[in-house]
């Protein structure tokens, strides 16, 4: 049992980042995850790390207090890896942007998920590069005006949820910057998970993409474009709770309860620990403007982590061979004499 | 005829043949056996980049050349005593490498006038128009008698010949009347579990190879090359450069206690590190094949940072992926050793030749001002201490490291008197846990003031936390801009490499320590040059010999050395990247070049002209 708050994970560092960027808030749910994770594992502090890529989210590292590793653009997943199989007591926390992850590190991010590294990747997702002042990423909406696409982009944005769960991720959430509480459940979630976690944050650039996610961040239609999915619940939404997603046979459809004969019995019932892919796929999939944004835990399976397989595996080794120093190494196989 | 057995000094076999004709295997059973003879013996193995190359083809040719004397033996060879030539392809492009007295030993079966002009050959006779008629030509059919032999046996015929490699070890074993228990052993090592039904056809069809070459006019006379008595008493074993690396580092991990990471991407002709490396789980030793080179480099320095001694291994065309996160390793001061396993570049370039042009991407290959410590190994058993030190000098000094090896070291191999690991000194980490004052604040870059080296504090140790990364920073780790501070850090950085040159030993000179005419090599052209060293000296040259095993820094006593001598003649496999960083440092000195870029190692016989040609 620890006794950590959130002030034992602020770290003395002045935060940079732009007033009203949504980096603030994930970071301020962090710190308040990390105390209740800790409670729930009794892990102290030393044994956090903190690892990022490049960009403004990856600025996370230096306002935490804990160990932290800012490396370069795109490794942080790579970076991470290493970390978690050479000591994987250590509970590793990742920081990245879209275009960190998803343009310049998609491979290392799609990798890690196969391999199913225990790692906590948190995906700040705006949809654009603001570090660099404003180019299209690769989740800006097709037809996105930026810098570098004045006249639109002409290419399709990645859905990230679609790629965690195409590569057979284990964990995958989705939230909103805003949604403090929801984001130190999710982060809690995740942690308690034994598997490579990724939560994706859509959040605000004010600079940059400001609005980008206003359709569902904001109070007036929030109730109507999202829809928070909770284990063991039913996946009702609304701003009168009467609008339901059903399964039909084929796909996910959205219906109204007391219309059509649709009552709350015929509403899907949220299960993350389901082995089968496909509806969270849909569910990770879903987009307006006929359906919600499914946000909260969607997928969390248990399946074997590569860091255990790694160490259980040397362990194993060890165990079984006759070689047990350098000096046996050096000797064993054929050798010969000479007098 | 009266038969002869001639007692020789020593010889070099070349086996050659098509890709898929098991020349790497019959090579490597000849060069171990002579190992257990009590024979010093150095290995060359030549192949095409392609698994399978287009069969007869010049361009398949896969060759394996091993040199075996009575005493220590330098380097494979420049021209072999005996070819053996399993087509016209090997025949074509390995006749020029036979001495004037050599034995040519040719498959007859394979002579086929399809393979012939496949070859490229223009008349009947492939040896006039070789002009290799003149040598012993033991022109056998092995392919028939591979079938003859086993015909019994109930193998297929594919399988059958697969063989008749081993009935053409048979009669390279009669001709240097080696014995051929060893080879048994091996097949019944390698066979016993998997394919039982194989070792008493091998053990066969070599056999009977052996029993052909005897009984067969055309070899007039057998060799014996009697090991001397003379090489250094101990317990040997023959290993390859990769293999002596990838040992190299375990000893390092044992030595320092941490336990040994190796993020590696497979390329040619690096990977049998990474292949060894994850034989040795029993030592603690984790591996990881990563999804490109630089998740290889980037997964290394997480595990550095997690405390791990940490290895990504290479070649040139990784090295050049791994730029920007050796920077970053070197920003956040991290103990790492890269091994660049060099290759004839540039881009893929000749990914199964030697070549030794890496050097200047080792020294300057990244952004800024990013200076890394640099060694090379010198032969295949040498890349064990190379290994050792580079990883010594990476965890003791907080800094990457590149170990450079070539292709001809990682694949060559050669006896080694296995050493004992008590000899070997311990590596001691300089970690910050338990060293801090009553009170004192852990901050990551503090230096220690004789040696500039960083404290270590690894993740999961109460108190320590602290943050790394590829942005500058003070001293106390926190973000800086300031222009002073990064003028600081900057030659803090340079000095802190240059002062590694105090735990480095110092250059040795082989000859007096003055003259006309010092010769210098660096890496794996060292048992070359000690060849070529050697026969000049027999012709009465005067001349010294240094070779660089460190690159980066330099031995302290170099510009003393180098004072010495009026010329300075620096060999190597490039266009004379060395000499220009020699002349860059000692403008003083008369420093001239000689270089080879051929993907190919030197001749003895060049570098003698080559050294002659100087005085």
């Amino acid at each position: 049992m620890t006794n950590l708050t959130f002030k034992d994970f602020k770290s003395d560092q002045e935060v940079r980042w732009c007033p009203g960027c949504g980096d603030h808030a994930v970071l301020a749910a962090l710190q308040r995850a990390l105390p209740l994770v800790s409670q729930a594992l009794g892990y102290e502090k030393e044994r956090y790390v903190v690892v990022s890529g490049i960009g403004c989210s990856s600025r996370l590292p230096y306002y935490m207090d804990t160990y932290g590793f800012h490396s370069i653009h795109g490794r942080a997943t790579a970076i991470s890896t290493g970390i978690k199989v050479a000591n994987p007591d250590l509970t590793v926390w990742q920081a990245c942007g879209d275009g960190d992850a998803l343009a310049i590190g998609g491979n290392h991010f799609i990798h890690a998920i196969r391999r199913n590294v225990d790692i906590n990747i948190m995906l700040f997702n705006n949809q654009i590069y603001g570090l660099t002042k404003g180019q299209y990423s690769p989740t800006s909406k097709f037809g996105a005006i930026t810098k570098t696409s004045p006249y639109g982009t002409v290419e399709h944005p990645f859905n990230p949820g679609s790629l965690v769960l195409g590569a057979k991720g284990t964990f995958f959430a989705r939230s909103l910057d805003v949604e403090l509480k929801l984001n130190q459940e999710i982060m809690t979630a995740a942690a308690l998970h034994d598997g490579c976690s990724v939560m994706e944050f859509l959040t605000n650039c004010v600079i940059f993409n400001d609005g980008a996610h206003k359709d569902l961040s904001d109070p007036a239609v929030k109730a109507d474009h999202t829809i928070l999915l909770r284990q063991g619940e039913k996946m009702i939404f609304g701003r009168n709770r009467d609008k339901g997603l059903v399964y039909d046979g084929k796909k996910i459809r959205v219906v109204t309860i007391g219309q059509d004969g649709v009552t709350e019995d015929d509403i899907l019932v949220h299960d993350s620990h389901a082995d089968d892919m496909g509806i969270h796929m849909a569910l990770a999939d879903m987009k307006g403007p006929d359906y919600p944004v499914a946000l909260g835990v969607i997928r969390d399976v248990k399946d074997i982590t590569y860091d255990d397989g790694v160490r259980d595996q040397v362990l194993d080794v060890m165990k079984k061979s006759k070689i047990h120093c350098v000096d046996d190494l050096l000797h064993s196989g054929s050798t010969w004499e000479v007098e | 005829m009266q038969h002869k057995v001639i007692d020789t000094k020593d010889v070099v076999i070349r086996f050659a043949g098509d890709s898929g004709d098991g020349m790497q295997l019959t090579g490597s059973l000849f060069a171990d056996m002579s190992a257990v003879y009590g024979n010093g013996l150095s290995t060359f193995p030549d192949y095409p980049a392609e698994i399978r190359a287009p069969h007869d083809t010049v361009s398949g040719v896969s060759g394996f050349q091993v040199h075996i004397g009575t005493d220590k033996v330098n380097t494979p060879g420049d021209f072999c005593d005996l070819l053996v030539a399993m087509n016209p392809a090997a025949l074509k492009a390995n006749a020029k490498w036979c001495k004037p007295t050599a034995m040519i030993l040719v498959d007859e079966d394979a002579f086929t006038d399809a393979a012939m002009q496949k070859s490229g050959f223009e008349t009947e006779n492939p040896f006039t128009e070789l002009h290799v008629e003149d040598r012993a030509l033991i022109v056998a059919p092995i392919s028939t008698l591979t079938h003859e032999s086993l015909k019994d046996s109930g193998m297929d015929p594919k399988a059958i010949s697969k063989c008749k490699n081993m009935f053409t070890l048979g009669m390279a074993c009669y001709i240097y009347n080696r014995p051929l228990e060893y080879i048994y052993t091996y097949l019944e090592r390698k066979f016993a579990k998997k394919h039982p039904e194989v070792i008493e056809p091998n053990k066969k069809v070599l056999n009977d190879g052996f029993n052909y070459a005897a009984n067969i006019q055309a070899i007039a006379n057998t060799y014996t090359v009697q090991p001397s008595g003379k090489m250094k008493k101990g317990t040997y074993r023959n290993i390859t450069g990769n293999q002596a690396t990838a040992w190299g580092l375990l000893a390092a991990s044992e030595k320092s206690g941490l336990p040994l990471f190796c993020g590696s991407y497979p390329i040619t002709p690096a990977t049998n590190i990474l292949e060894e490396l994850a034989i040795h789980k029993s030592l603690g030793a984790k591996t990881l094949q990563a999804e490109d080179e630089i998740a290889g480099i980037c997964t290394a320095i997480g595990a550095s940072f997690a405390g791990n001694l940490a290895v990504t291994t290479t070649s040139g065309p990784g090295l050049s992926l791994k730029s920007e996160a050796l920077g970053l390793a070197v920003m956040a001061e991290l103990p790492l050793v890269v091994v660049d396993v060099q290759r004839g570049g540039p881009s893929t370039g000749l990914p199964t030749k030697t070549e030794q042009s890496d050097l200047n991407q080792a020294l300057y290959g990244r952004n800024g001002e990013c200076p890394v410590a640099v060694v090379a190994a010198h032969s295949p058993a040498n890349c064990f201490d190379a290994a050792f030190n580079a990883a010594k000098i990476a965890v003791e000094h907080m800094t990457p490291v590149l170990l450079l090896s070539e292709g001809f070291l990682g694949n060559g191999s050669e006896p080694w008197c296995i050493p004992s690991m008590k000899d070997y000194p311990e590596i001691v980490p300089p970690f910050a846990l338990g060293q801090l004052k009553e009170g004192e604040t852990y901050y990551p870059f503090q230096r220690d003031p004789e040696t500039l080296v960083r404290r270590w504090a690894l993740p999961g140790q109460k108190g320590l936390e602290h943050r790394v990364g590829g942005l500058e920073k003070n001293h106390r780790g926190v973000l800086s801009t300031d222009p002073a501070n990064h003028a600081t850090m900057v030659s803090e950085r340079a000095e802190k490499i240059a002062r590694i040159a105090r735990d480095i030993p110092a250059l040795e000179i082989d000859g007096a320590a003055s003259g006309k005419l010092l010769v210098v090599g660096w890496g794996g052209t060292y048992g070359h040059l000690l060849s070529a060293m050697e026969e000049v000296r027999q012709d009465g040259v005067e001349v010294s010999y240094a070779h660089f095993d460190y690159i980066n820094p330099l031995p302290a006593n170099t510009a003393e050395v180098f004072a010495g001598f009026q010329k300075i003649l620096v060999c190597e496999l490039n266009s004379g990247q060395f000499a220009d960083y020699l002349r860059a440092q000692f403008p003083d000195s008369d420093i001239h070049k000689f270089n080879k870029v051929q993907g190919q190692p030197f001749l003895v016989s060049e570098l003698v002209q080559a050294i002659k040609n100087e005085i």
